[in-house]
């Protein structure tokens, strides 16, 4: 099975994270940068995968030049090689144009199966999935926490509000999954030499043939206006337990008309 | 003045959820209400207390049968049909994702996770985690905005809506991730997580599963939603649907309670927007006393008990 693992290069959730005061756009350059968590269950899933029934597992990624370090992070944990999509017209591309570039890689990848992160820790947009499936005209099985593979039959079990939905696709379809799917190994020292010698294909706007003024601030949907920090809550009263802390608790509730 | 397209959230276990309340109201600012309403059962007498002047139906086994994209291509029509000024979905996952198919059938600008729609289509977000607040806007086709459950307060404004069935004409390939298999879990009395006013949340300090007893219980007193932190979870204390944070729900609640839980940034991304915090933690240290208004330093088995006692005797 040939298997496209997409892979995004976000902040640290752990550290602050900041707007660029220049443009509106997430500050890349000084924030700790790591791969979107859920992306590394998607890697793991890839794998699971491959292990089982054969195959290619290639890591997509679209993102500025330093986004190469996530992408060897990423090929250290076993994927075979990796595409990086960068161009400085990219900068300040909508979710609407993100999607219109990473689907005219994958219409060059020929994937029968696209796994992704349920949802990245900086946007937490979660359309990307359903965007692809719509321009790619293939089924879209999102929020999975287990994917069974049967031949070019994909099963998904997804959690929902009142329970869970099993959904069925045929190959080729885009599969987004929650870390309740597995467990990601960590890369070994064999896997992280191993990394550094894999291809990683190279593609800007032009070799993709996307017209670089339907993406980046030239091609934006949608434009943020204005930003800025939202203050920090402040500390309020902390007791210590005496005998009593339940009680003084309660009075609290009450004097805020929660009892 | 021109319609305003609700896209309904609705459970046949609760009927219509608050947030499609909330929409109803920010939707009366825009223009004309009109809801959208996918699925066969009739939400119109609710959907008219809170202002929706014309209902769109659409049902059958085309929209129930499969994920969202049916029902993306049903409203990609009405849309091109009837030309609205605003297209304003819950910002749950099946919400954003409609969202975003309609947002590339129709080549326009998405807004997701608003807690603020203004007049002009300009939507406030939180994002980071709470720590920054931006103002957007669509600048291209009309405002597709998908808004946070618990950000508006909902108030009513009797309408008599109108119903017009939609016919629902999809294509195979709208009909390609099949549901083969829907179950239901008990889930009780209690408020839907991100819907509910009250949660109380139980994290790694309550110990075990059999504990979390303990959380429900104040949960049930207060009315409130249970939530669980992602060490409780990832210990097995607690289902994941339950999770607070980062990786799982965002909540916005009048009142927060947090047991148990150290506050780490990875669970107060999920909810630090909430109002109201209180908190019960053995570790002074802990950072989730640098966000609550009211917090307790001591054992939660002792301090819980008794607050529960306490809640009881003042009902």
């Amino acid at each position: 099975m040939n298997i496209v693992v997409l892979v995004k290069q976000v902040p640290d959730s752990g550290a602050e994270r900041t707007l660029s005061p220049a443009d509106n756009t997430v500050e890349r350059g000084s924030a700790s940068n790591v791969i979107n968590e859920m992306d590394e269950y998607a890697i793991e899933e890839a794998l699971k995968i491959k292990e089982a029934h054969g195959g290619e597992v290639t890591v997509l990624t679209m993102g500025p030049e330093r986004a190469a370090e996530s992408i060897r992070k990423a090929l250290s944990m076993g994927p075979d090689k990796a595409v990086h999509i960068s161009d400085e017209a990219l900068h300040g591309s909508c979710a609407v144009a993100t999607s219109k570039v990473l689907a005219a890689a994958l219409g060059t990848l020929n994937a029968d199966l696209i796994l992704c992160g349920a949802e990245s820790t900086d946007g937490r947009v979660q359309v990307m999935p359903h965007m692809l499936a719509e321009r790619l005209g293939v089924a879209a099985l999102t929020g999975a926490r287990k994917l069974t593979v049967d031949g070019g039959t994909l099963t998904v079990e997804r959690q929902t509000e009142e329970g869970y939905e099993v959904v069925t696709a045929s190959t080729p379809a885009v599969v987004s999954v929650w870390d309740t799917i597995n467990e990601p190994r960590y890369p070994s020292f064999k896997g992280i030499m191993a990394a550094k010698k894999k291809p990683v294909q190279a593609l800007t706007l032009a070799d993709l043939g996307v017209p670089a003024d339907e993406v980046g601030f030239a091609g934006a949907t949608s434009a943020v206006l204005e930003s800025s920090k939202r203050p920090p809550r402040s500390a309020g009263t902390k007791i210590t337990d005496e005998g009593d802390g339940g009680v003084r608790l309660v009075e609290f509730l009450a004097s805020e008309k929660f009892v | 003045m021109a319609e305003v397209l609700v896209v309904v959230e609705a459970s046949a276990a609760s009927g219509v959820k608050k947030v499609t309340l909330e929409m109803l109201t920010v939707a009366r600012s825009l223009g004309s209400v009109s809801a959208v309403v996918f699925g066969s059962e009739d939400h119109s007498a609710r959907l008219g207390e809170f202002g929706a002047e014309k209902i769109y139906a659409a049902s059958g086994d085309d929209i129930d049968g499969y994920l969202v994209a049916p029902k993306a291509t049903v409203l990609a029509d009405l849309v091109r049909r009837v030309q609205p000024a605003a297209v304003l979905l819950g910002s749950t996952q099946e919400g954003k994702e409609i969202a975003g198919r309609l947002a590339v059938k129709l080549d326009n600008g998405l807004l997701t996770d608003a807690v603020e729609v203004a007049a002009d289509g300009t939507a406030t977000q939180v994002v980071f985690a709470g720590s920054a607040i931006v103002k957007s806007k669509v600048t291209r086709g009309l405002p597709i905005v998908t808004l946070r459950p618990n950000s508006v307060t909902p108030t009513p404004a009797a309408a008599s809506p109108q119903v017009e069935q939609l016919s629902v004409t999809v294509s195979d390939v709208d009909k390609l991730a099949r549901i083969s298999e829907r179950v239901a879990e008990q889930k009780g009395s209690r408020p839907e997580l991100t819907e509910a006013s009250i949660v109380v949340s139980g994290g790694r300090g309550v110990g075990n599963a059999d504990n979390f007893k303990l959380v429900e219980e104040t949960a049930d007193l207060l009315g409130g939603a249970v939530g669980a932190s992602r060490a409780a979870v990832d210990s097995g204390y607690y289902p994941h649907q339950y999770q607070v944070g980062q990786t799982g729900k965002t909540v916005s609640p009048q009142l927060y309670v947090a047991l148990g839980i150290s506050g780490a940034i990875q669970h107060r991304a999920g909810m630090q927007t909430s109002k109201t915090i209180v908190a019960v933690n053995k570790d002074p240290e802990a950072p989730i006393f640098e966000l609550a208004d009211f917090g307790v330093v001591g054992d939660l088995f002792k301090v819980v008990p008794q607050a529960n006692e306490e809640i009881r005797k003042r009902k």
